[in-house]
């Protein structure tokens, strides 16, 4: 596993280490996916999502995250394995399963003549709940959708769109919320409003699963995150303790008199000297090596190097994905 | 029993039946009108009766189906095919509903948009034609059955067609050749024996020739034979679409 050869201190966590400890709402289990075509978009995935948290599932495109929730929310036939919702088996309790779970479908799939209002009511009683105006009126409300209510779908924006869907999906009050790349082609302000209605709703104990290509989203809004390649769950690891795990920082220093070479005495410091000579960098591991930045100082003042100038710089998310999912060269 | 879901897919069609009332009931009283006029007032009137009904009023009860397989067709398929197409269909694969209230949404709709326009149809040709029936309790049976089984055909197609040409196929290359073949416009009786036979084949002959029965007592096939061979096709169309949405074909991956 990738993982385990780039950062050798994470382990994958799977569903029985985690499943014992904390109260799953999703489990995942053992769950395959071969396509009619052969491709096997999920390949033996466990996973635990646990009651109440935002999880982020990442991954490039085709990695699997679209399939993975097609399965759980059954729009896709699973090959082997099995999903529980809330302790029900999405096959054999469907039923009880499907209702607790709202999806937003990464397309924008709209009924184009119908009304926001009727297309909202629409999916309430497609998920068996009767009539709630005032449901209704409250989520379309918090969505910005309330003066739109009686426009047909076809004329609004696509970030209406897009809150159109969400609307419907949480329309029959669901405790499991997928959002499958809920800000995909949503300006800043509305990606603003959504990260805001997320966190609002995850007040409310609603679960949010979503997927996003944007890691800025995952590390705003995710309390875990999972990383998904090829059809393989690579990581699932609390967002603070992966960027405390993988990140890395480096120490920028602007010296005051360039170095032609680096002291052979500060060998065990990982340093790189750039223009020409005038910058020197120290990449060191934010969690474990916390320390050596003190001793470097240290080190520096004893050789008589000066600086006029410090900066630190922390890896973002982004970095760590790309590093967990590049491939093996 | 999902209820409420049955419902808003029912309201949900039956609102796109509304909204469309030109195309959906106006469009298929027109062109069934146009029959009555030209076949029945016009051409009808230099035929003979046919078994003591005049020309007119024979081709009534066929001219009616002719109109109501095509549109349960055509309504049925369009509605399930046209979220497959969208891609809204999603939301009722996500949903907690079982394949048989799908079907009951779905089909109950185009059924009773079906229902409706055939009587819209025989209540227009009282204005051309003078006719009556005999057993209204039987005509009405054989309107409903009709209806539903040949939505149940037409949700089949919508399932089945990947593109709007198939969707297209099957109405235009089967279903009026078959409706135009089956003794719409003439008493099988007329052809000739070896035809008479082929022509047995065809299930649309059960349909016309027991609906003809319900409004003239008179009939091509015994109209036991007609509300069987109708069962049957309707039993035939459920387990078909029951197979389908269980295999989750051309709706899940």
């Amino acid at each position: 596993m990738q993982s385990s050869e780039h950062f050798p201190e994470l382990q994958t966590v799977t569903s029985d280490s985690l499943g014992a400890l904390v109260d799953s709402i999703i489990s995942v289990k053992n769950l395959t996916k071969t396509y009619a075509s052969g491709f096997q978009a999920l390949k033996n995935v466990n996973l635990e999502i646990r009651r109440g948290e935002i999880f982020a599932l990442l991954g490039p495109n085709g990695a699997g995250k679209t399939t993975l929730i097609g399965v759980v929310c059954g729009t896709v036939n699973p090959s082997s394995g099995a999903v529980l919702a809330d302790g029900h088996d999405i096959i054999a309790d469907y039923r009880a399963a499907r209702s607790k779970i709202g999806l937003v479908p990464q397309e924008l799939s709209t009924d184009m003549f119908e009304t926001v209002w009727d297309t909202v009511c629409f999916s309430r009683g497609l998920f068996g709940k009767p009539k709630n105006s005032a449901h209704i009126e409250k989520v379309l409300r918090e969505l910005s959708l309330w003066d739109k209510r009686a426009s047909k779908i076809m004329t609004l924006s696509g970030g209406m769109k897009r809150r159109v869907l969400i609307a419907k999906a949480l329309s029959h009050e669901p405790q499991i919320l997928f959002l499958d790349e809920p800000t995909a082609g949503v300006d800043v302000d509305l990606r603003r409003d959504m990260w805001h209605m997320v966190r609002a709703l995850r007040e409310t104990g609603v679960t949010i699963i979503l997927t996003t290509h944007y890691i800025e989203e995952a590390e705003q809004m995710a309390d875990r995150i999972g990383v998904i390649n090829k059809g393989e769950i690579v990581l699932v690891e609390e967002k603070s303790v992966l960027m405390e795990k993988l990140g890395k920082k480096e120490l920028i220093l602007q010296l005051e008199s360039p170095l032609k070479v680096i002291p052979p005495s500060l060998a065990q410091y990982e340093l790189a000297l750039s223009k020409e000579g005038a910058q020197l960098t120290f990449t060191f591991h934010a969690a474990r090596e916390r320390a050596k930045m003190a001793t470097l100082l240290h080190d520096l003042a004893e050789l008589g190097i000066g600086f006029t100038d410090l900066q630190t710089r922390e890896s973002s998310l982004e970095e760590i994905f790309v590093s967990l999912v590049r491939p093996q060269s | 029993m999902n209820g409420h879901a049955i419902r808003a897919i029912y309201s949900f069609e039956m609102a796109r039946t509304w909204r469309t009332l030109s195309q959906s009931i106006a469009g298929p009283v027109i062109s069934t009108s146009l029959y009555f006029v030209v076949f029945g007032s016009a051409i009808g009137s230099r035929m003979t009766a046919i078994g003591g009904v005049s020309y007119a009023a024979f081709i009534i009860p066929g001219l009616t189906m002719l109109s109501l397989l095509n549109e349960s067709i055509s309504n049925a398929s369009f509605g399930i095919y046209m979220p497959k197409f969208s891609g809204t269909i999603y939301e009722v694969l996500s949903a907690p509903i079982s394949y048989l209230e799908i079907v009951l949404g779905y089909v109950g709709a185009a059924a009773s948009k079906s229902i409706v326009l055939g009587t819209v149809i025989l209540l227009t040709a009282r204005v051309f034609v003078d006719y009556h029936i005999a057993h209204p309790f039987w005509m009405f049976a054989f309107l409903v059955l009709t209806a539903i089984t040949f939505s149940l055909f037409g949700f089949i197609i919508g399932l089945w067609a990947d593109g709007f040409q198939k969707l297209q196929l099957v109405p235009m290359l089967i279903v009026t050749p078959l409706t135009f073949l089956g003794g719409s416009f003439y008493s099988i009786k007329m052809l000739p024996p070896f035809w008479q036979h082929v022509t047995l084949f065809n299930p649309v002959v059960y349909l016309i020739s027991g609906f003809r029965w319900s409004f003239y007592g008179a009939s091509d096939v015994s109209v036991g034979v007609s509300m069987t061979m109708t069962l049957v096709f309707l039993a035939l169309c459920l387990g078909v679409a029951r197979w389908l949405l269980k295999s989750g074909y051309h709706l899940k991956a």
